[in-house]
Parts: structure tokens; sequence; C-alpha cells
């Protein structure tokens, strides 16, 4: 018997993960962790290379199935029901989907095809992701003949354009400049309000400065949880880099 | 959904020199062959009016260059048409965007058999509209005719399917096209001789279930201009086990990963 989801437990609840696990062979990539996710929270996932964040994002999206365990999206079991469960996330994975002979409008377009946004709402919904991703210049040059920043915010307007309840980002802020990361920042701490956010980083001042809560992964398991406001009254004066280190450092495989 | 992801394929396969590459190579050849049969044609005609039942332009033009043009399209734009809507997906890594949205996997292989079926229908309808030219100065065997495509169609969806299966099992849509021809080859050939085989054998049954294998042997029955509703099941039978088989093969790599 795979462990049980409950939908009743907290309605706000946009995504829950219960005794998620992915095997390779004998090892396991992530093993036997919990997520739970509210509406209007910013959740921070760290871990060093390998720690297996990608796989869980991998999970959570669909897009790998568990050797073990359960998710559900918004109440809707995403192994059962997949297509139903989809239709509420948002997801940028590590190296952005991108069509690079389609122009950033019309790669969008398909994007709220894909994702079945209703045909009056199609034109209105690019042009929003568009502009809070401040691609309003670029909006008609092919996705190819962009810069690395630029492909980056395609990819985080193509997880947003749908204003899905769960957003997703594995390190979405990768290659941007200080001016972009501020900007995609704001426009996360934005989505954290009225969705919710997954993402995934190694700069830590990022977590501290947009999360609400930080869990941090390692070899798989889920080592560390907890909100940012408890953080930072516990270890007044320490920080999440020494949590980080404590928990990670001098192990790595 | 389907018409969705068709039409993004097929717009990007037209943003590619490659579908311009095959219906001009296409075209050139059909050009070509159509007016060596052409000549030959009107040379024979004088002999071909004492004739009590002459076969017409239908017969000795129209389908004969079809014929001529099945092996080409089946061995060269199947395989390079298909090659690239699977493998390029996994190579630039986009497949994610279509697995991540509210879109089954059956609809994702369907939107792409759809847009690759298109492509090779517009191939068909620019070859057709040589014999068509003539309509006015010549009696044609519209049903005859109809019978050929229709035929070409079928195998031409049979032989696409295989294609889209072979474009899922790599990364590389050059090794894809080259898969795909092998495939084509062999079913060409080997389903084709087994068949064959069999059938003189006596083993009758065993030769109706190779038959399915031999979409060749399928297609010659239904370009003599005759609806064998065997054979129209055996190509329609043969695609619908490899987009079976693709989709089969995208989701078991979900389940595997990586890769």
């Amino acid at each position: 018997m795979p462990p049980s989801v409950s939908s009743s437990a907290a309605a706000a609840a946009t995504l829950r993960a219960g005794g998620l696990t992915r095997r390779y062979g004998g090892v396991a990539a992530v093993d036997n962790i919990d997520l739970e996710l509210n509406r209007g929270e910013v959740l921070g996932f760290l871990g060093p290379n390998g720690a297996g964040k990608s796989t869980t994002m991998q999970l959570l999206t669909g897009n790998l199935a568990p050797s073990a365990g359960a998710i559900s999206i918004c109440g809707i079991d995403l192994l059962e029901s997949p297509v139903a469960a989809k239709a509420h996330i948002g997801y940028l994975p590590e190296v952005p989907p991108l069509y690079r002979d389609l122009n950033v409008g019309e790669f969008l377009d398909l994007a709220a095809r894909l994702h079945r946004v209703p045909k009056g709402k199609r034109a209105g919904a690019v042009t929003r992701a568009i502009e809070r991703c401040g691609l309003a210049q670029v909006s008609r040059k092919l996705i190819g003949t962009l810069s690395k920043g630029y492909q980056q915010r395609v990819g985080i307007a193509q997880a947003i354009v749908h204003e899905p309840d769960v957003v997703i980002l594995d390190e979405p802020t990768v290659g941007l400049d200080p001016n972009q990361i501020r900007d995609i920042r704001a426009l996360i701490r934005e989505l954290g309000n009225a969705h919710s956010v997954i993402l995934s980083t190694h700069i830590l001042p990022e977590v501290e400065a947009i999360c609400d809560r930080v869990q941090i992964m390692h070899r798989g398991k889920m080592v560390y949880a907890n909100t940012i406001a408890a953080l930072k009254q516990r270890h007044c004066g320490g920080s999440l880099e020494d949590v980080f280190a404590d928990l990670t450092r001098g192990e790595n495989a | 959904m389907i018409f969705t992801i068709a039409s993004k394929d097929l717009k990007s396969m037209f943003a590619s020199p490659l579908a311009w590459v095959v219906l001009t190579l296409v075209q050139l050849a059909a050009g070509f062959l159509f007016f060596k049969r052409l000549d030959d044609f009107l040379q024979v005609q004088p002999q071909l009016v004492q004739m009590a039942s002459p076969q017409g332009f239908t017969e000795l033009v129209a389908v004969p260059m079809f014929y001529a043009m099945a092996g080409l399209i089946m061995l060269i734009a199947i395989p390079l048409l298909a090659m690239r809507l699977f493998a390029e997906e996994r190579r630039n890594q986009t497949m994610v965007l279509l697995t991540s949205a509210p879109v089954s996997m059956t609809d994702i292989v369907l939107g792409k058999f759809v847009a690759l079926m298109g492509m090779l229908l517009i191939i068909f309808a620019l070859i057709a509209l040589m014999p068509l030219s003539l309509a006015a100065t010549t009696r044609l065997d519209y049903r005859f005719l109809a019978v050929v495509i229709l035929g070409l169609t079928l195998l031409a969806a049979a032989l696409g399917a295989v294609s889209l299966y072979v474009s899922t099992l790599t990364g590389q849509p050059i090794i894809a096209a080259i898969g795909a021809f092998g495939a084509m080859v062999l079913l060409a050939v080997l389903g084709d001789q087994l068949a064959g085989n069999l059938e003189m054998r006596g083993l009758s049954v065993l030769a109706a279930l190779a038959q399915v294998f031999s979409p060749v042997r399928n297609f010659a029955t239904l370009s003599r201009g005759v609806i064998d509703s065997y054979a129209v099941a055996c190509l329609l039978l043969l695609a619908l086990v490899f987009l079976a088989l693709t989709v089969r093969q995208l989701e078991a790599r979900r389940l595997r990963g990586r890769g």
C-alpha cells in the first residue's frame, strides 16, 4: 500500500507528496521524502549537487514516475489522473524546453494552448506573461537568437502563462544578470502571493530573501525543513549558510 | 490538442530546410517519371487504338508513376521527415514541455503522426496534380487513381508509424533516419519474401499473418485498382501496432527516467 495523501487536512495545500522514493537500480536518488506546499507560499529547495533536487522536481511534475509514494496537486492524484493534475502545474526544468525556431510570442501561445488556456483568454495570458517576465522588447525575436538570460526568462514565462496553482522552478535565476535576478525574485515573490512556488537554487541569500520556508536535501533524503522566520529566530546571528554547511559538508560522495 | 501539436510540428518542419529539400527532390523525381512515361505512352498510342480494350492513360502513365514514387517516398521521404519528430525533442530536451502539459502521451504521439501524414499528403497531392493537369484533354479513370492514392496513403501511414517508433529510440535524428531506412528495407524485402514463401508452401494462415508485415505487398494489391479489404486491414493494423508501441516506449522512458 502506498502512503495515502489525505486532502481533507488542509484545503489550502496545493501540493502534497508523501513517502516519495525514486530508485535507479539499487540506488535511491530520492529516498522517502515528504513535501507540502500551501497557497501563498514560496518554498526554497536546497541541497548540494546530486542531492536529488531535480529528480524530485521531475517526480512532482509527472515527468518521472516514482518508485513509491503519492503526489497530489490541488487534491488531484498525479499518478492516477496525470492530465487533470498537470493542468495545475507550471514547470521550468533545469534546461528550459524552448523551440529555437519559434519567436517568443508564438512559443508562449503554444505553451498556453498546450496548457488548455481557453481561446478567448489566450492572447491576454501571453501578453501578461511577456509583461511579467520583461520580454516585451524581444517578443518577436526567434528564441534561438536570444541571450541565455532572455531564454531563461522565456522558460519562466512558459511556466506561468496559464496561471498555475503550483509553480515549480529548477534554478530559475541561473544565467541572469544582477538586475534580471532582482526582477525575477520580485516576480517569484509576487507569484507566491496568489499561487505557490517551489524553487531550487544554490544561492542561499536568494532563499532568505524570497522564500517562506526552506527544505534541504542531501543524498536523496530531506535533512532539514523549517520556516525562514524560525530559522532567523533560532540562529540569531547564524545564517542559512551555516545550517547548510553543517548538514551537508564533508560527506559529499 | 492533437492538432495543436500537429500544427507545431508541421510549422517546424517547414522552418527547416529539410522539408523543402525533400519536397523538391520528390517533385523532381515525379516530374521526370511523369514525362518519361507520358512520352512512352504517346509513342505507343497509335498501336493501342487498334486494340480491342486498350489500356489508357491512367493505367500506363499515372498509376505506374505513383507506383515508382512509392519506393522513393518510402525509402527516403518518410525516414527523413520522421527522424526529427521525437529524436530532436529528446536532443534539445524540449519533450518536457509536452510531457509537463496536461496532454496524454497518446495525444502527443498522434499529434506527431498527424503532422507527418499532413506533410506526406502534401507530397501526394503535388504528385497527383501532374496527371490531373491533363484531365481536360484525356479521359482519366478517377476511381482507379483514387484507389491507388488511398493505397499510397495507407502505406505511408504504416511506414510513418514505424519511422515514428524508431525516432523514439534515439536522441540523434540521423541515427533515427538510418534506423527507419533499415526498417523499411527489412519490411519491404524480408516481409515480402516471408509472406510469398509461406503462401507458396500452402501455409495460408501463416502467410496471412506475415502479410501484416509486408506493407509493399499490400500496397501492390491496392495499386492494381482493387480495394482488397484484407490489404487495407493489414496496412492499418501495422500503423496501429507501431503507434501503440511508440506510446509504450515513451511511457516506459518516463518510468525508467534519464534519457
